[in-house]
């Protein structure tokens, strides 16, 4: 589903100073979850960017699906990530001005299938939201914008689901619900699933934790 | 649907600005359709009304203002024509209908004109409409002290059949001019939209032989409407009184002499465009401030619609969209604004001439003018749009880890 070889990207960190990212090879097979252990700062939320291809690797391959992401231009990456991916943010980056169900619509309004109503409103029932569809954001509690997060990574039937730090903003009992449900219905949905946390109650839940500082050869 | 969502949730996110901005495209929208409408049709209607007439033949002077003041009830009068230059025209072959007008005295300010009956009887003042009566009245008798008022007149001044009233001398009302004859209103025109509506007729006679006005004038009149058989004797008369004469005028052709007047004062309606067209730059400008200015807060927005697979010309679209939305609806509204100043100005055209501008009438600055908004609030939606094109979207996420 994704395999990854001699990907570099240099950018500046947020001290100022420049930061490398050189990983010779990581791989996650279809449907396979796996979770990697990062600290702050260490890079990982570069990693999933790459790999969503929100921002361009400097060299190196990203094959997702059977399509290597590096060598195409953004446009094209735009479309891999509105047909493939899915990601959940540990901000959950819901769109305020939007309805529970109209950000879960938007989230697969930009792939081939465009959108469609019925089967968000499934999967907010199956996140536990059904009666949430018309609130807004705001009018949610913490856990239940986690849940719209899922929701709408899920929406465009995703093969690759990834995660940044996808319970950084729970309570534990929260944290708890919401992996195991991330989890449920990535199973459900067939689709892999790459989490990146420095929470050991999260990598705790994962038979194969892998260190990022070991996948990243410029680590100090 | 995905488009028209973004579009209603952004404009519903940012509603003050977006509001604020609509407001001043519809104000410039308004404006310059109100403009471009209300000066052809004035010139329209104006020169419309001069239809009924060919000619005014009056004494020597401007030929605007001899048009002006016996057709349109505006202006002084040149002066004065003695009765046998009527007479002769009256008489003259070419001359189809000679309708005599005296002026002088007012009605707290409304003219009262003295003319004869066939002013209601023979003249139609649009095709195949003549000056009617409203049920209960008649006509003045051509030798009593009896008047017929024009329907805005009579609403204004709530005149009826039956009512009586003193003329004052002059055009303009003084209270101290009053004159000692008792006029009875006989009959109220029913609503024509010309300027008839806006005087109070009585019989020539009475106008000229009114206590107080100089008895050696009694015969005089101070112009004739005339109606031609054949236009090409307008210019035959032209030569005999204008060039060969120099006592009297003769004004023709009518609707030309308005056309020139309007040609006259076109210097105003550039300066009214000018002014539109900077209210419609300032709307414009309004809609790329208030969108630019609320990139900011869009930022975050925009960088998720591109997570979640947005290209970058979707989001460019979007907001160029928005701001054509904002162009669009401002527009609509801009009928509004439109309908609001016309039916004002119309107002006080109709108040002040007696010519009705037709709010209805079709012209093609009701299309040219929105569409104009539209594609000017695009072109202000530009800068926006390249801002938002250009936005860096990991970093607006999420900050590297």
């Amino acid at each position: 589903m994704l395999t990854i070889e001699n990907l570099r990207k240099t950018y500046p960190s947020s001290d100022g100073t420049g930061f490398a990212l050189d990983v010779p090879h990581f791989a996650l097979g279809a449907g396979e979850q796996r979770a990697l252990r990062g600290e702050s700062g260490s890079g990982k939320t570069t990693f999933l960017h790459l790999i969503a291809g929100l921002l361009a690797a400097d060299s190196g391959r990203i094959v997702v699906a059977g399509g290597d992401i590096v060598a195409l231009p953004e446009a094209r990456r735009d479309r891999v990530r509105a047909e493939k991916i899915g990601v959940i943010f540990q901000s959950f980056n819901l769109l305020q001005g939007y309805t529970v169900l109209e950000n879960v619509v938007l989230g697969m309004s930009f792939g081939p299938r465009g959108p469609d109503r019925v089967y968000a409103r499934l999967l907010l029932g199956r996140v536990g939201l059904a009666h949430r569809l018309d609130h807004f954001p705001r009018q949610l509690s913490t856990g239940q914008q986690q849940r719209v997060a899922v929701a709408r990574a899920l929406a465009k039937r995703p093969k690759l689901v990834l995660a940044d730090e996808p319970t950084g903003n729970l309570d534990r009992r929260n944290a708890g619900e919401a992996l195991a449900l991330i989890r449920e219905v990535c199973l459900e949905a067939a689709a892999a699933l790459l989490i990146v946390s420095h929470d050991d109650r999260v990598l705790g839940e994962f038979g194969a934790v892998q260190d990022f500082t070991d996948l990243n050869r410029s680590a100090p | 649907m995905t488009l028209p969502l973004i579009l209603y949730r952004s404009l519903r996110q940012h509603a003050l600005p977006s509001l604020v901005a609509m407001a001043s495209i519809a104000l410039a929208s308004g404006l310059l359709m109100t403009v471009w409408a209300v000066r052809d049709e004035a010139q329209d209607s104006f020169v419309n009304t001069t239809t009924t007439f060919d000619a005014v033949l009056g004494a020597r002077g401007s030929k605007l203002q001899l048009v002006l003041n016996s057709i349109f009830h505006l202006e002084s009068s040149p002066g004065n024509i003695p009765e046998s230059d009527y007479l002769m025209i009256k008489r003259h072959p070419a001359v189809k209908t000679a309708i005599p007008i005296a002026v002088g005295d007012n009605y707290y300010g409304w003219r009262i004109v003295g003319t004869v009956p066939e002013m209601f009887t023979a003249i139609e003042y649009a095709p195949g409409r003549r000056y009617d009566l409203e049920p209960g009245g008649r006509l003045f008798g051509p030798d009593r002290k009896e008047a017929v008022v024009g329907n805005f007149v009579a609403r204004r001044m709530r005149l009826k059949v039956g009512d009586t009233f003193h003329p004052f001398h002059g055009l303009a009302f003084n209270p101290a001019e009053r004159h000692a004859d008792v006029y009875t209103v006989t009959g109220i025109l029913r609503p024509s939209n010309t300027p008839a509506d806006r005087v109070i007729w009585i019989p020539l006679e009475g106008l000229q032989t009114m206590s107080g006005h100089d008895p050696r004038l009694a015969h005089d009149v101070s112009a004739v409407l005339i109606q031609l058989r054949a236009p090409s004797a307008g210019f035959m008369l032209d030569i005999l009184y204008n060039r060969q004469g120099d006592r009297l005028t003769f004004a023709y052709p009518v609707g030309s002499i308005i056309a020139d007047f309007f040609s006259k004062i076109d210097w105003f309606d550039r300066v009214l465009a000018l002014v539109a067209y900077l209210v419609a730059l300032v709307a414009a400008a309004s809609v790329l401030a208030g969108i630019y200015a609320s990139m900011s807060a869009r930022q975050r927005d925009l960088a998720i619609l591109r997570a979640l697979g947005a290209r970058r010309r979707t989001v460019f679209g979007a907001v160029l969209a928005e701001a054509a939305c904002i162009g669009a609806l401002g527009s609509a509204a801009g009928f509004g604004v439109y309908a609001g100043l016309f039916a004002v100005v119309a107002s006080v055209i109709r108040g002040e001439t007696g010519v009705v501008l037709p709010l209805a009438a079709w012209h093609p600055i009701l299309w040219m003018a929105p569409v104009a908004m539209i594609v000017l609030c695009s072109l202000g939606g530009v800068v926006p749009a390249l801002k938002a094109y250009r936005l860096p979207v990991a970093g607006t996420l999420a900050p590297t880890s």
